[in-house]
């Protein structure tokens, strides 16, 4: 294997010019390429299934396909969105693009190892969506709960287990080289206080998936021994434990939602400094915030399973658990807000995108408190409220960051800038269709209809169109985004190294970077987001402890 | 008013490059353990919650017999000792003494799969007899995989340790190393595995 902080030999010798997209390349600026490109493809395809679900939904009765298909739809656009587009992108996209930059590495700690976690990806989501066209894909949705993961038709249900085994798979490779990569590839005289905050980020997110995933792996396995041998582990007939499923399932799912939504905050944190020319505020609080998170996270995951016949103390325990996960994650969205307040914002595309999750992200945070206490819970869950909580989320939040992530990326990765009035007008469809498509479904939610339902009481259907409405916007919302990126390649502005005078080091090299980063020495950053202020007041704010390297 | 990035192009002081690269396989192959034992660890607290709230079906047999899982552990526990007598002659260049300590070890490894398949086929109960059954064979059966592995890749570090010829040597002996460091976590599995299963 070839270790990163000495120069690559080997990665020079990769193959140039587009073919490289599609080959077994080591360089972490090609495989950060590949998970994004990759990763979109399979949004689309999970956005075209959201489409048929919210067309069935215009109507009470299910006319646009039927119940199974239906089913299906639901199962495959979960899969895809999460494990297929949010994972792959706000991690491996992301995550193999900018950190072997931030930390001063050439590479990532285990490049082949990388290309690997990669590779696994495409095959794992071919063989998932051709299942629907062979066998009929599962039907039991992205749970996956037994029994009915048992009951439903068997060979779907297995080819979804093992497309979610290498996706498990790749993501474990992933977050072992972003924990290698950050603690061991380090430039000289870096310390972990000065790293760029999506560090911290993925480093937390990284231990998240090294002690989560592999339970979903094993979990899936006993649940594949229930499908083909006849084993009982979760089948009550023959003796076995549906809730211990449920345990381990969400033990891992848990924490993916932080998987999901810890890199988008430390990508937000990276843009808003950047465009309001001002430090990221609080950066220390950020990084403790961060650990409480990823400690916290572990155990909350009994949250889900509030009507799974759970015993009291274990629902006291999980709303309290719950309950405090919620300060460290209040402490960094008023830390964002306190970065913005007072700052010269450019209102572009990047920072319009950021400033949409803030306010997504905060209404999803209120709701997932809501449902954390039992007494709401259980009349909440398993409604379209719950849908509605976690979209605010995961489409509010980690959606809106890679969007917000590409625009300002784009100039670094392609030389060229991207339109500004398609970044807004892409940003004025979404904002409007996310908030129109999901904020009814709180109220539809909260009047009883019940999620992952083809036919609901009639009662319910105009809020369903309109929600449906949103979802169109939606969808027409990736076309202005799409024609920019496609024109942009070619005809945008030529960017510079440095379009927006950022300061963190990926910006301190040549618009595409060279094959290994820097022509010559990785720079020492000592001050990531000295941003607009003097040495003086520096030396004042909450971030001036890394003064020593200052002075030197 | 932006502050300039603080730019230092001292030079770095590099260790040496053999010494850090080992360190950083090292180190990403103890991550991988750390998820591997998590599996482990799903498994077992699966087993406990069934043994804890799910009562066997009253016709169901479930017993295990103590003396042949207790060799057992005494053959891995042994093997790891062996193993790390291997590492330490790598060490001091003594080839020959660490052939002979890994084959002792691969021959422990492989006793304890035989011994280990003696004792499913003497077991009472299948596979898909009852619950506890089936986490039995699940859970032993996923620990015997990662026995298999390990004493082919033992076998593998002492095929390339001979000397001369072998690619390991006390200049390489990261796969030596790497190997033990498994075998060691693939022992302390089953140490676990021992308590929870066999005795609890
Ligand atoms: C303030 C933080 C949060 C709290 C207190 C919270 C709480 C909850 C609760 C209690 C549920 C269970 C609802 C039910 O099924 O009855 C839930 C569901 C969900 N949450 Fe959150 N949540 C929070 C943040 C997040 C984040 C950051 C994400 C993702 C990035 C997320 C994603 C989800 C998802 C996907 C579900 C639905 C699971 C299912 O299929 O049933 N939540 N949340
Ligand atoms: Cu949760």
């Amino acid at each position: 294997m070839t270790i990163a902080n000495t120069p690559l030999k080997e990665s020079s010798l990769q193959p140039k010019g587009w073919f490289r997209y599609f080959s077994f390349s080591l360089d972490h600026k090609v495989i950060g390429l590949q998970y994004l490109v990759c990763g979109f493809v399979f949004y689309l395809i999970g956005g075209l299934l959201a489409s048929a679900i919210r067309v069935e939904l215009t109507s009470p009765i299910s006319d646009f396909m039927p119940r199974d298909v239906y089913n299906q739809v639901l199962t495959l656009h979960g899969t895809i969105m999460i494990f297929l587009w949010i994972v792959p992108v706000v991690n491996g996209a992301f995550g193999n693009y900018l950190i072997p930059f931030y930390v001063g590495a050439r590479d990532m700690a285990f490049p082949r190892l990388n290309a690997v976690a990669f590779w696994l990806i495409p095959p794992a989501g071919l063989m998932l969506i051709s299942s629907y066209f062979i066998t009929g894909a599962a039907q039991s949705g992205w749970t996956a709960y037994p029994p009915l993961s048992i009951t439903t038709p068997a060979a779907g249900q297995i080819i979804w287990i093992l497309s979610v085994l290498l996706l498990g798979g790749s993501s474990i490779f992933g977050g072992i080289n972003f924990i290698a990569t950050i603690l061991k590839l380090r430039r000289p005289g870096l310390k972990l206080m000065q790293l760029p905050m999506y560090c911290w980020a993925m480093l937390g997110t990284s231990i998240l998936v090294v002690l989560s995933t592999p339970v979903l792996a094993g979990t899936l396995i006993l649940l594949s021994f229930d499908i083909v041998a006849n084993t009982g582990f979760f089948n009550p007939n023959l003796g076995g434990n549906v809730i211990v499923y449920q345990h381990l399932f969400w033990f891992y799912s848990h924490p993916a939602v932080y998987i999901m939504v810890l890199p988008a905050f430390g990508l937000v944190s990276e843009i808003l400094p950047v465009h309001c020319r001002k430090p990221l505020f609080g950066y220390v609080t950020m990084v403790y915030s961060i650990m409480a998170i990823v400690v916290l996270g572990l155990v909350v995951w009994a949250h889900h399973m509030f009507t799974s016949g759970t015993p009291p103390w274990m629902r006291l325990f999980f709303t309290i658990a719950t309950a405090f996960i919620a300060v460290p994650t209040g402490i960094k969205f008023f830390n964002w807000v306190a970065t913005l307040w007072g700052g010269r914002i450019s209102l572009n595309s990047a920072i319009l995108f950021s400033c949409g999750f803030i306010i997504n992200f905060v209404l999803g945070g209120i709701t997932g408190v809501a449902l954390a206490q039992v007494p709401f819970d259980v009349h909440a869950h398993d409604t379209y409220f719950v849908v509605a909580h976690f979209h605010y989320i995961v489409y509010g939040g980690s959606v809106f960051v890679i969007f917000s992530s590409i625009y300002h990326w784009y100039p670094k990765v392609t030389g060229r800038m991207l339109s500004e009035n398609l970044g807004r007008l892409h940003f004025a469809l979404t904002f409007i269709g996310f908030n129109l498509c999901f904020a009814p479904q709180h109220w539809l939610g909260l009047n009883g209809m019940p999620r992952r339902v083809a036919e609901y009481d009639p009662q319910f259907q105009l809020i369903n169109q309109i929600s449906s409405a949103g979802a169109l916007l939606m969808a027409l919302s990736t076309l202005p985004f799409l024609w920019n990126v496609f024109e942009s390649a070619f005809k945008g502005t030529i960017a510079g190294d440095n379009p927006w005078n950022a300061l963190t080091p990926e910006w301190l090299t040549s618009s595409p970077p060279p094959v290994e980063n820097w022509e010559g020495e990785a720079p020492l950053v000592s001050e990531p987001y000295g941003y607009g202020v003097t040495q003086a007041e520096f030396e004042q704010s909450s971030i001036s402890t890394y003064q020593e390297d200052e002075h030197q | 008013m932006t502050t300039i990035p603080q730019l230092n192009k001292d030079s770095q002081e590099k260790g040496s490059e053999v010494d850090e690269h080992h360190d950083v396989r090292m180190f990403g192959l103890a991550a991988f353990l750390i998820a591997d034992g998590m599996t482990f660890a799903g498994f077992f607290a699966a087993y406990l919650t069934f043994k804890a709230v799910n009562p066997l079906f009253p016709d169901a047999i479930y017993e295990l017999e103590l003396p042949l899982p207790t060799l057992n552990t005494v053959l891995l526990l042994v093997s790891s000792a062996t193993f790390h007598r291997a590492g330490k002659a790598l060490r001091t260049n003594e080839s020959k003494a660490c052939q002979k300590w890994l084959l002792i070890t691969a021959a422990l490894g492989i006793a304890f799969l035989a011994s280990q398949m003696v004792e499913y086929f003497s077991l009472p109960f299948g596979l898909t007899d009852n619950l506890y059954a089936s986490t039995f064979y699940a859970v032993t059966g996923f620990h015997g995989l990662h026995v298999t592995l390990g004493s082919i890749m033992i076998l593998i570090v002492w095929w390339q340790s001979r000397s001369p010829g072998g690619r390991i040597t006390s200049h390489n002996q990261f796969p030596l190393e790497a190997a033990e460091l498994y075998w060691h976590f693939v022992d302390g599995i089953w140490v676990v595995l021992f308590v929870i299963f066999y005795l609890l």
